[in-house]
């Protein structure tokens, strides 16, 4: 028999410890630091494309020096604008909304909040995080690649992703090295999907039973189960688009297509396929960019509610239920797009049904506010703001359901709006939550109140003055990826809803670098944070800020109780940790 | 902090439906006559939707205001409540399930009905960035067309084959759209290249033009005047300016447009 | 605060640190009852790739099926007659895999690198049978943008080669850390305990899953492009 009571050791050296290091807590972080230096980037790309929107004329000889292509003549071309358009939905969406609130926390946390001393597989674990850089820096290439970044949109509908140059600018290299990026990064996170299956399915603590992990613990889980089925996917979709770009296929190019006089030499494909492959893994993966944000609001709403989560069974239900039904809703992204009129019917029924658990992670939400005592402090305000999110981003679901609203709404700011605040917005302040809620565990330092309430009120008001109007942009009929509306007559009125949303964008992203401010300066100056400064009951607040290497160390944790025991009555304390000896609540 | 939070839930939330009821910003004015069935369910949805928004904003704030630290004691202690819980996944599933069955039949009843035989068909195929337009002319057939025979230089936009009698007398146009008032319209819609999306939001029409396909959509337009066909589908650069005009006249002037068009 | 630990110990049943039933355990065999059962680390993470590569061929098939559907421009080619020899050398790779599996099973380390050798060799032996039936394709003029069934035939192939080639160095890896006496990676949770003979039955083990699964794999595709034809 072989008895392991192993110490692991810390590595030594600079390089393993914090460059090729296998621990989950380090890997964490460097998906944390992947995530912001990507969330900067698409912000700027952002910028770009508010000040395209607001002044479609205006010239910017500043600008014009930096990027003498992306404005020749002065004002913006309408290709730097798609350009921007098309990188910041991607970066976004993958290396921001992915990254951070699964890739991120859940490294960092999943095996703490379990008991774990590691997650399944470490090495494993270091590769998927240096996919995930690979695939970042492909990307980045694809930005600055000669010929410009792509301009096919984040959702690269083929034939313009696959015919080429001859489509527009960007479609050459960019938009090759678009798909290459992408298909790395489902490598990636595959990788990273099943590690946190296998970790959650096998390394719980003494006592961790399902039905006592963290909601936050549920929701990296399911999402993972989500991953690990709908990247996949994306990669046959990815693969079958770069041989029709670079191997002459014809997967997704039918025959007969003439752009700009010049007759295309592909026959036989379908566009619709794509869009099939593509919403196929597409709609799964806006649950995998929120599912993580429901579990941090769960946890943070509860804890400084200082009351139980509001029917922990049928929380865990609900996320399930969602990210099951989310496999079957994809072709609600496809009802103008000539499929069977059946189907769309199909998907408008199932699209309407996972609206149901998502009402019931709301009412719960609200059931645990109710007869709390709450403590306002920053990762609350943000986790109350993503409640809010939640409801006005999920709301005007009910609508884009139905095909025969689509008909009118289909491909409309209405769209834009929808989706930013849900899985945009809302998703954002859960990380944010989670930023402020286990910073002070991940670096052992507080970060300051003050600037992080500043921070939350800018966000709050700013993401609700730039992504309100859009529903009125998309309710007057807007298209979205238009470079400017003053081409219409009918769009023309919209003009100073534009400017509006421009300057509220601005000032939101100024408030970001208080954030930026706040989080550097308390990395190094913040408060020492004790063991618990939160009176949080889940495992990672029984270990030191930060953590040792092994986590628990020789000793492993034994776990009693559900992660939301607080307030009980006749308790010293307020609260009960999940490590404290068993009482008939269990 | 949870006097101000609350309040801004409420206002942000009181703002909002007082500028959907107001209508500041609304759809443009209906001129087709499937499109009242479509308005009449996005406002019913709208309405249902503006009430669970602004209850549960209000709730929200009201919560936050109402449970706020203060005082002594301790929050309350309970994990569950079965009864509500069903009670509210029940109400939510019949509100969403009524919805998703009152949307399809309006769906149904719009993509499902074939256009009667007499409706006109307009031809009208996509391109980077432009509408071409076909009328078939009065022997009511289109002239057939080779990919290989285009050539926008020459204004053969569709590649016409010329050595097809049937083609001599079809109307080409681009960028205008000429069709009678109160008469069912077929479109039947093509693209040249990539994807584009025919949409005419004073109709309720949209309809994507897919590659290696023709997809028909049907209207027909209660009010003569001047409209706008938008693409909707991402289509490269100049995406935002691919602008059409569509026509709405009487059939008189409709079939004088015809023959100015068709002697140019 | 009161909070109960407990110390880590070789005693714990459950999989916490990777020690669950020692290194003695007889495949197939199960967990030695009592406390709630888990499966093996390193089997459950090999079935769960197996279940995400799985889910890349499906989206593969239904490409394949739905732009059959289309017709027109399909035409089936014949199979070059090579692929049955290579199918029957990869059949004869799993049974030698299984081989070696059982022989480290059995802590016979000296016979299994004999059989995990002779499953390298019909590997590469795969491999470069399925070039030459590229090759042979080529010589007829069938390339990847002929046709759509050759299209189909080079990614299938292809991106099932691609994973055989990762599957061959999977199994080298045991064979180099005996030859090196190299200590090796600690792979999974808890491995870094365990000795280098248990830890290679154990990687063996996965990789042994692995190449079952491509082996069904290639027989799945062998049917899906030329069951017709």
């Amino acid at each position: 028999m072989a008895a392991h009571a192993t110490v692991i050791e810390a590595p030594k050296g600079f390089v393993r410890k914090y460059i090729f290091s296998t621990d989950h807590k380090v890997i964490g972080i460097q998906y944390l630091f992947l995530a912001m230096f990507s969330v900067l980037v698409g912000m700027t790309l952002s910028v770009f494309m508010r000040l395209r929107l607001a002044w479609p004329a205006e010239k910017w000889p500043a600008l014009q020096q930096l990027f003498p292509e992306g404005f020749a003549g002065g004002p913006m071309t309408p290709e730097f604008y798609l350009s921007m358009m098309t990188m910041h939905g991607t970066i976004m969406v993958f290396f921001v909304l992915t990254t951070a609130p699964l890739s991120a926390f859940g490294n960092y946390f999943l095996p703490i909040q379990i008991g774990a001393r590691d997650m399944a597989f470490p090495v494993l674990n270091m590769l998927s995080f240096w996919v995930t850089l690979a695939a970042l820096l492909v990307m980045m290439a694809a930005l600055f690649a000669t010929g410009g970044a792509p301009i096919a949109g984040w959702t690269a509908y083929a034939p313009l992703s696959a015919i080429g140059e001859v489509a527009g600018p960007g479609l050459g290299l960019g938009q090759t090295l678009w798909v290459i990026s992408i298909a790395i990064f489902c490598v990636a996170s595959l990788l990273t999907s099943l590690n946190f299956l296998a970790t959650t399915i096998n390394l719980r603590a003494r006592g961790m039973s399902l039905m006592r992990m963290p909601l936050t613990v549920w929701a990296w889980f399911t999402t993972a189960i989500l991953a690990l089925l709908a990247f996949p996917v994306l990669l046959a979709g990815g693969i079958l688009l770069l041989l029709d770009r670079v191997g002459g296929t014809s997967f997704f190019i039918p025959g007969g297509l003439v752009v700009s006089d010049q007759l295309i030499p592909h026959q036989g494909g379908s566009p619709l396929l794509w869009q099939h492959l593509f919403w196929f893994f597409g709609h799964p993966e806006v649950y995998i960019a929120i599912l993580p944000g429901m579990g941090i609001t769960s946890h943070i709403l509860s804890t400084f509610a200082r009351k139980p989560v509001f029917a922990y069974k049928a929380m865990v239900g609900a996320i399930f239920a969602i990210g099951f039904i989310s496999y079957v809703v994809w072709g609600h992204h496809m009802f103008m797009s000539g499929m069977s009129p059946f189907s769309s019917m199909a998907f408008s029924i199932t699209t309407l049904a996972v609206g149901v658990p998502s009402a019931i992670k709301t009412f719960n939400w609200l059931a645990t506010l109710w007869g709390g005592k709450i403590r306002f402090t920053t990762p609350m305000l943000f986790a109350l703001g993503f409640v809010s999110l939640f409801v006005t981003g999920g709301i005007t679901g009910l609508l884009l359901a139905q095909p025969a609203i689509d008909i009118f709404l289909h491909d409309t700011y209405f769209v834009v709006a929808h989706f930013h605040l849900i899985m945009g917005v809302a998703a954002i302040f859960g990380i944010f939550a989670g930023i402020y809620y286990w910073f002070p565990k991940m670096f052992g330092r507080m970060m300051r109140e003050g600037p992080g309430k500043v921070h939350f009120w800018l966000t709050l008001v700013g993401v609700y003055a730039i992504f309100m109007p859009m529903h009125f942009l998309g309710i007057a009929g807007a298209p979205r990826r238009y470079a400017e509306l003053t081409e219409f007559q009918y769009l023309k009125p919209l003009e100073s809803l534009q400017l509006f949303i421009t300057v509220a964008a601005f000032l939101t992203i100024a408030g970001q670098f208080i954030f930026l401010f706040n989080f550097f300066v308390s990395l190094f100056r913040g408060k020492r944070a004790g063991v618990n400064p939160w009176e949080s009951t889940s495992l990672e607040w029984i270990i030191p800020s930060p953590p040792p290497h092994d986590n628990f160390g020789e000793t492993e944790p034994v776990v009693h109780h559900g992660p939301y025991e607080y307030s009980p009555p006749g308790e010293p304390k307020d609260y009960i940790m999940q490590t404290e000896p068993a009482r008939q609540t269990a | 902090m949870a006097f101000s939070l609350g309040v801004f839930f409420w206002l942000m939330a009181i703002i909002t439906v007082a500028i959907f009821l107001g209508r500041v910003w609304w759809m443009p004015e209906l001129a087709s006559v499937h499109g009242a069935a479509i308005d009449q369910q996005l406002i019913l949805t709208l309405a249902i939707a503006g009430i669970a928004f602004f209850l549960a904003q209000l709730g929200l704030g009201y919560l936050i205001w109402r449970y706020r630290g203060r005082g002594e004691g301790r929050a309350d202690y309970w994990h569950e409540n079965p009864k509500m819980e069903v009670g509210w996944t029940v109400a939510t599933a019949v509100v969403f399930l009524g919805l998703a069955i009152q949307g399809n039949r309006i769906w149904t009843q719009y993509v499902l009905a074939a256009p009667p035989a007499d409706a006109l068909t307009v031809e009208v195929t996509g391109q980077q960035f432009a509408w071409n337009v076909r009328y078939a002319g009065p022997d009511g057939r289109f002239g057939r067309t080779d990919p290989r025979l285009i050539r926008d230089a020459d204004a053969n936009f569709l590649g016409l084959d010329p050595k097809d009698p049937a083609g001599n007398d079809d109307i080409m146009t681009q960028n205008i759209m000429a069709v009678p008032v109160n008469r069912p319209v077929r479109v039947l819609l093509k693209t040249k290249d990539v994807t584009h999306s025919f949409f005419v939001p004073q109709f309720r029409v949209k309809q994507d033009a897919v590659p290696g396909l023709a997809i028909t959509t049907h209207f027909t337009a209660t009010k003569t005047g001047e409209y706008e066909i938008a693409c909707a589908e991402l289509c490269g650069m100049q995406h935002y300016k691919m602008r059409g005009r569509l026509l709405v006249m009487t059939d008189a002037e409709y079939q004088a447009w015809l023959k100015q068009r068709a002697s140019l | 605060m009161a909070t109960t630990v407990a110390p880590r110990s070789g005693k714990r049943e459950d999989g916490a640190n990777g020690s669950r039933n020692g290194g003695d355990r007889r495949g197939g065999n199960g967990g030695s009852g009592g406390l709630p059962q888990r499966p093996q680390t390193h089997r459950l993470g090999m079935l769960l790739a197996l279940a995400g590569i799985a889910m890349l061929f499906i989206a593969l098939t239904s490409a394949y099926v739905v732009r059959q559907g289309l017709g027109g421009d399909w035409t089936p080619m014949a199979m070059p007659r090579i692929l049955l020899w290579n199918t029957a050398i990869l059949l004869a790779s799993s049974f030698t895999v299984e081989k070696a599996r059982r022989a480290l099973l059995a802590r016979t380390e000296g016979e299994a690198l004999r059989w995990l050798l002779l499953t390298l060799a019909l590997g590469v032996a795969f491999l470069g049978g399925q070039l030459a039936a590229w090759r042979t394709l080529s010589a007829r003029g069938l390339f990847l943008d002929t046709s759509p069934h050759s299209s189909f035939f080079y990614v299938l192939s292809g991106v099932h080669g691609v994973h055989v080639a990762g599957g061959l160095l999977a199994l080298a890896f045991p064979i180099w850390s005996v030859w090196s006496a190299a200590p090796g990676v600690a792979s999974f949770a808890g491995s870094a305990g365990l000795p280098a003979q248990v830890r290679r039955a154990r990687w063996v083990e996965a990789a042994a899953l692995y190449w079952h699964f491509m082996d069904g794999l290639w027989i799945y595709l062998l049917v899906l492009l030329f069951a017709r034809s």
